[in-house]
């Protein structure tokens, strides 16, 4: 029998005002479990793509590393906990997340800290994604509370679990919608002695990707592919020294037939890339196109946008669009999806094949029968 | 082992099923007599049989499509089949149940090395893509240790690893996209050759679900560069404790190697005796294998050198040339042959934290002896997924069940250091009734909402994974 829970006095008060703000797992259920009306589930707030109407439910109180195991590459904390706190720790250790978060508050204009449910919920994933994987790809256990209020728990805190379904990856960008997070579980990486950016320039679109591809192609684990048309074509290589001057060498000769590759020590450039820093400060809504890598160059022909980055060897492109623009009727139909992450209006996310779409609203009203949880984001 | 009773109304509906179902498909697709539908009685997990009502074998998936449309309206129970290599029981029949085999769905579609990926039909196995690639210097990264035999279906289903894990992920880290069709016949298209999912992320949670929310024809599998290179270093140790904290020693120096194996004196034996590799006569051994060219090998295995020296091993044995290197996993690659020689074995597949390593090894060390069977232990040391074997004589009454007891204990014990049921191999039937150790009730019935919405029918591979008692008004609906 659960123990009736008392709150400070504020707690529902707020709801009228700025928002609710959990301390605990079990008051973040109590609050869903007694609500009458739609939450926007908050992290930092520092990722949100469009919009939804509700009173704001944050979780940067649900804070705090529970767990962090370096020689088990493993770290469990609070979604609440700052991505700022965890970074800083784990870089202690020599370590990180494998997935290479994007700090996307000067792209979107905002300010805040940034939470790691909030990445969970975004999937949000840089550069490191062509090699590492995605944050889905390192989240190993979460918990969470659906829109009745219940605690759920799945995964752990092991790398290899196939115990029941996979709903850690299903949590994974799912937006707030199927539950609140309360925690989160990674695997880790180590960080690496160093790092070199390798640079073609003057390539087209097309010549890019294909370099590109060439290089996420060899051996040489290259682990960052973008292109900044008029700026150059970067590839990222890390790992002890003299295995970097190596591969770095090998690539210079692998890559020949797309010009002279410079060769810059270390990765700082890269911040820019994962943070789309080209994009900052202008005007425009802001698309997020993932897609077949080698159809990239062609979908920005179409696409007409005043600016654009490829990441990801091509399979991301970032595209700065005249405001209001219906970038996916310029693109007609394609293998992938466009997110518009910055501008108004409804249509953010890229509408699903009816069958697809019919099992999304199946398991949503599942795990918030009363839709209360960022109801109308992810087109539902 | 229970399973539930057959569908009576089904059993005496046979003939009309299997008429149907002649309609749809070619005439050597379906097999209706009962000395043919016993070769699908059982998967690698033998110790429990039971011959379907009928199986099918489509070649597209169209057929399979056809099949479970028929199957929905007759109300029948659908067990999918990869290779039947699976050692959970995900592959058990029911008799009341059609088995859909995708044995004959084997063509390569795809192969697109400038995206670097490969679209396959879902019954080819795991080690024909890698062959389908390597040629031009690609490999597929899972690589279960049924690799030779196992389908990409089977893998899909049970999000199947391998030794290589610890840099590479599992099948749910290399997987792009599938064709799924759904148990009333809709076929829908998931993922694909693009890297994410632009709304929920149905394909994480369609693997891993042991073919309980559809049926998968088709895969976009992640293909990648081959290494230059790679080569194994062994280090013997005399205690289980002091390898243990080479592995975490090693992983925090920020080396990261493929595969870190794990053996334990009992195994070591046993495989010594079987294969003669030449191990060295210790309490546990490592073998530890890294990739790149010559040089990058060269420094990292300066490196581990240097981390294993500091913890005195008993030996640390390095290879020469390529036929060093085949001596030094040798044994580590016919342990579970050699168990097989000198005994029965059930083969456990828990996941604990690295942490937990010496505790666990020392607690199943009494566990075995109290109940008086021996264990050896085999495992991804990397990763924390154990392989404890358990030894023991099917011939002798009583044997079985009080390994199946210590076999539960140790997975007990895994749970309650914070770890799993199930690392590589999945729940199917073998795991089911220990679900409630690891979920509460809340977190099982979770899981079922996943079903009820891919299958509202419950008509998929409807026994497994989850407890019977758990499932039962569901099944009945």
């Amino acid at each position: 029998m659960a123990k009736p829970l008392s709150f400070p006095e504020d707690i529902f008060e707020q709801e009228m005002g700025q928002g609710m703000r959990p301390e605990t797992e079990a008051e973040l259920a109590e609050i869903i479990r007694v609500a009458n009306g739609p939450f926007v589930v908050r992290g930092g707030g520092t990722r949100s793509v469009g919009a939804c109407e509700g009173a704001v439910l944050e979780t940067g109180g649900l804070s705090g590393v529970v767990l962090y195991e370096p020689g088990a590459l493993t770290l469990v904390a609070g979604a609440g906990t700052p991505l700022a706190q965890v970074e800083a720790q784990l870089a202690a250790e020599g370590q990180r997340l494998p997935f290479e978060v994007p700090d996307m508050r000067g792209l979107l204009g905002c300010s805040g800290e940034s939470t790691l449910g909030g990445v969970v919920a975004a999937n949000a994933s840089g550069p490191r994604r062509v090699q590492a994987g995605a944050c889905r790809d390192s989240l190993i256990g979460v918990r969470f509370v659906d829109g009745a209020g219940t605690v759920i728990k799945n995964g752990g805190r092991v790398m290899k679990n196939v115990t029941g379904y996979d709903l850690v990856k299903l949590m994974a960008g799912s937006w707030g919608t199927l539950g609140v997070l309360s925690e989160v579980s990674f695997k880790l990486l180590p960080v690496p002695e160093t790092g070199a950016t390798l640079i073609l320039r003057g390539l087209s679109d097309a010549q890019a990707v294909q370099a590109m591809a060439s290089a996420l192609g060899s051996p040489f684990e290259v682990n960052g592919a973008a292109h900044w048309p008029g700026e150059g074509t970067f590839l990222r290589i890390e790992g002890f020294a003299a295995s970097v001057a190596y591969r770095a060498a090998q690539l210079r000769r692998h890559l020949a037939a797309f010009g002279a590759l410079e060769i810059e020590e270390g990765t700082a450039r890269w911040a820019g890339i994962r943070d789309v820093t080209p994009f900052h400060g202008r005007n425009g809504d802001v698309w997020r196109i993932s897609v077949k890598p080698s159809d990239a160059p062609g979908l920005v022909a179409r696409m007409r946008a005043d600016a654009v980055l490829y990441d990801w060897g091509g399979g991301l492109i970032w595209a700065l669009a005249e405001p209001g623009t219906d970038l996916r009727a310029a693109l007609g139909a394609f293998e992938g999806h466009a997110t518009r992450v910055r501008g108004a209006g409804p249509g953010a996310f890229q509408p699903e094949s009816p069958g697809v779409a019919a099992l999304t609203r199946g398991l949503r009203a599942k795990f918030d029968p009363r839709g209360i949880l960022n109801s109308g984001l992810m087109g539902a | 082992m229970e399973m539930p009773a057959p569908n009576s109304l089904v059993l005496s509906a046979k003939p009309q099923i299997v008429a149907r179902l002649r309609k749809v498909l070619p005439p050597d697709a379906v097999i209706e007599d009962a000395a043919e539908t016993r070769a699908y009685e059982c998967d690698a997990l033998t110790a429990y049989r039971c011959p379907p009502l009928a199986v099918v074998l489509p070649r597209t998936t169209d057929e399979v499509s056809a099949v479970l449309r028929i199957c929905h309206e007759e109300g029948v129970p659908v067990v999918p089949r990869g290779s039947g290599t699976s050692l959970a029981g995900g592959a058990l029949p029911t008799a009341d149940c059609v088995i859909l085999g995708v044995a004959r769905m084997t063509a390569v579609l795809e192969t697109d090395y400038d995206n670097r990926f490969i679209r396959v039909q879902s019954g080819r196995t795991n080690l024909s893509v890698t062959g389908a690639v390597e040629s031009d210097g690609f490999f597929y990264a899972p690589d279960p240790s049924s690799q030779l035999a196992c389908a990409i279906a089977g893998n899909i289903a049970m999000n199947s690893g391998g030794a290589h894990c610890l840099k590479y992920g599992v099948t749910t880290n290399n997987l792009l996209g599938v064709t799924l069709v759904q148990m009333d016949g809709t076929v829908l298209e998931i993922g694909g050759a693009h890297m994410d999912a632009g709304g929920l992320d149905l394909l994480g949670v369609i693997c891993g679900s042991e073919g309980q929310l559809g049926v998968v024809t088709e895969a976009t599998l992640r293909i990648l560069p081959k290494p230059e290179g790679a080569r194994p270093v062994l280090v013997g140790f005399d205690s289980n404790e002091v390898a243990g904290e080479c592995v975490s020693d090693i992983i925090k120096a920020g080396v990261l190697p493929v595969a870190i194996e794990f053996m334990d004196r009992p195994c070591i034996e046993a495989t010594e005796a079987f294969a003669k590799a030449g191990y060295p006569d210790c309490e546990a051994l490592l073998i530890i294998e890294v990739e790149g060219s010559a040089a990058e090998i060269d420094e990292q295995l300066a490196l581990i050198k240097t981390i294993a020296l500091r913890h005195n091993p008993v030996e640390f044995r390095e290879a020469a040339d390529e036929d060093q290197a085949k001596r030094i996993w040798l044994g580590r690659k016919s342990a579970f042959g050699a168990m097989g020689q000198i005994n029965d074995y059930m083969c456990l597949d828990g996941t604990i934290p690295v942490s937990s390593l010496p505790y666990v090894l020392r607690r199943i060390a009494e566990m075995s002896k109290e109940i008086g069977l021996d264990v050896a232990n085999v495992f991804h040391a990397g990763d924390g997924n154990m392989h404890p074997l358990i030894l023991f004589d099917a011939n002798k009454p009583g044997d079985l069940e009080r390994c199946e007891a210590l076999g539960a204990d140790i997975l007990r014990l895994c749970v309650e250091v914070g770890g799993c049921l199930t690392g590589e191999h999945g729940v199917g039937i073998e795991k089911r009734d220990l679900m409630g150790v690891q979920f509460a009730p809340d977190d099982l019935e979770a899981q079922l909402w996943v079903k009820d919405v891919f299958d509202p029918r419950w008509l998929l591979n409807p026994a497994k994974v989850f407890p019977l008692a758990v499932t039962a008004s569901r099944r009945a609906a």
